[in-house]
């Protein structure tokens, strides 16, 4: 048994003067605070990377920044997936009785740390050094080579997927910390600059700065009590070029050992924090995780069914897509959002009911990927 | 070793090589000294004849070097080939999934990579 304890979040976009570290440790002051803790409680740290300023033991760099002298602590790399991955091996850790408070963060000056041309680079490296990445493909490019592939299979056009870049922006317009603030249309999506056809600018995550952090615990320390019912991971390639044909990617397998792990199935599910890199990865990943029927999805975000009045409301702080993405917490703020959900601390974003969530993640070009059921326990 | 190793564009060589197990008949791209599929080891390097059919295209519009800039636009490109194994290239900036390519060499960002256009027959 493992509990959310507490979450932080700091606004996404830019962070002037602040370093990596900053921003850890801003977050994760914001989220040991909310769990009730103090420094000499937490017991355990894991944490991301950071592209701006790499290292080789990032997590006891962080802990001596912050304070803390942990019996457990090392950097977890998945990608997308590291925020989830790094949340499921928490639960694990305190269940096996390993420690009691884990320490999650992750934060990254990405977007003031260094140029853009730097972090699309370092991106990029996710792709074969000798196969891949000599032929000047950008992560956006692999994406697209995916888009192409689905809208072929699946009659998907450019118009369903600026649905999902409209839907995010409109969550983003009502969270003060979103990196943007003015309303988008699928006009607009449309007619935003080419960046790897079929995917343009407003199909893209923009490179933010961030942190974000929470706690995992053993035992709850507050009323609200919100609890991993159950997660599982599934890796089925790095490289696009190696990538298993769209009927067996990862996400349908970590689903599937997900909901055998905690009897949960998708009826159960109230809340849905999806990893948004793109408007295809939502579009798809909905679609692989049985959210939506195949091909379906951007017809159920027009009928405001992934809305915050709607069925299944989604990514209600606006996702990487408009609230931001700074790396390791970018995905990690689709966690903090759902705690906030599930805690009814959610203001003018509150759902009417957040009792059973679902959190994805993905890393690489859909490599590896983590599904995690949360539960509200009274 | 049961046959000696093919230069292929990765190093410089106009060509397209794959490797073959013995063992198990698996196919793969990505050069190892091993089968992957079973772990056999030494799989035989073959030339691949340069054909194939586009599975997935993107054309790229923004890069990050001044080196890639100068090529803009350039469509990345998945390609079935016709020995089995799919592989990333460049290709002509108008070809579609299910296209019938053929496999040809040029030069970008100071590299020989493999460029496709549609097979004319």
């Amino acid at each position: 048994m493992s509990f959310i304890t507490g979450v932080g979040l700091t606004s996404f976009g830019r962070h002037e003067g602040s370093s990596s570290l900053d921003l850890m440790s801003k977050a994760a002051e914001l989220a040991l605070s909310d769990a009730g803790l103090t420094r000499s409680e937490i017991d355990g740290i894991l944490c991301g990377y950071s592209t701006v300023a790499p290292h080789i033991m990032l997590a006891t760099v962080f802990a001596e920044h912050f304070g803390i002298r942990p019996s457990y602590a090392h950097a977890v790399q998945v990608g997308g997936a590291t925020g989830l991955a790094m949340t499921m091996l928490a639960h694990h850790l305190v269940d096996a009785g390993v420690a009691k408070h884990v320490l999650v963060v992750g934060g990254e000056n990405r977007l003031t740390g260094q140029s853009r041309d730097a972090s699309i680079l370092a991106l990029a490296q996710v792709g074969h050094p000798d196969y891949e990445v000599p032929l000047g493909p950008t992560i956006p490019a692999y994406y697209g080579l995916v888009a192409s592939r689905y809208m072929h299979q699946y009659g998907v056009t450019q118009q369903d997927l600026a649905e999902f870049a409209v839907l995010m922006r409109a969550h983003a317009l009502t969270h003060p910390g979103a990196q943007f603030h003015e309303p988008i249309t699928v006009a607009d999506v449309m007619e935003s600059k080419p960046v790897a056809l079929p995917l343009k600018l407003l199909d893209c995550c923009p490179v933010s700065d961030g942190g974000a952090a929470f706690v995992v615990s053993r035992e709850a320390t507050s009323e609200t009590r919100v609890r991993v019912k159950g997660c599982a991971q599934a890796h089925t390639h790095q490289h696009v070029t190696a990538a298993p044909a769209l009927s067996e990617l990862g996400a349908e397998i970590s689903i599937a050992r997900a909901k055998a792990a905690c009897g949960i199935d998708i009826p159960d599910v109230r809340y849905a924090a999806v990893y948004d890199s793109f408007t295809i990865t939502l579009a798809m990943l909905l679609e692989d995780l049985g959210l939506a029927g195949r091909g379906e999805a951007a017809a159920q975000v027009r009928s405001g069914h992934f809305g915050r009045e709607g069925a299944m409301p989604l990514n209600t702080h606006g996702g990487l897509l408009s609230y931001g993405h700074c790396g390791v917490g970018g995905a990690m703020a689709h966690l903090v959002e759902t705690h906030l959900q599930m805690t009814g601390r959610a203001g003018n974003r509150q759902v009417r009911d957040a009792s059973v969530a679902l959190l994805h993640g993905d890393g690489g070009v859909l490599s590896s990927h983590v599904s995690m059921f949360l539960e509200r326990v009274r | 070793m049961s046959g000696s190793s093919i230069a292929d564009w990765t190093a410089g060589a106009e060509a397209l090589v794959y490797q073959s197990c013995s063992a198990c008949g698996g196919l793969q791209y990505f050069r190892r000294r091993f089968c992957a599929a079973c772990g056999a080891p030494d799989p035989e390097d073959k030339r691949a004849s340069g054909k194939g059919t586009v599975y997935a295209t993107a054309l790229v519009c923004r890069a990050a070097t001044p080196e890639t800039r100068a090529h803009l636009p350039y469509n990345i490109i998945l390609v079935d080939t016709s020995e089995g194994f799919r592989m990333m290239a460049h290709g002509d900036n108008d070809l579609a999934i299910g296209d019938r390519v053929t496999a040809r060499f040029v030069r970008f960002a100071d590299r020989l990579v493999p460029y496709f256009t549609r097979t004319t027959s």
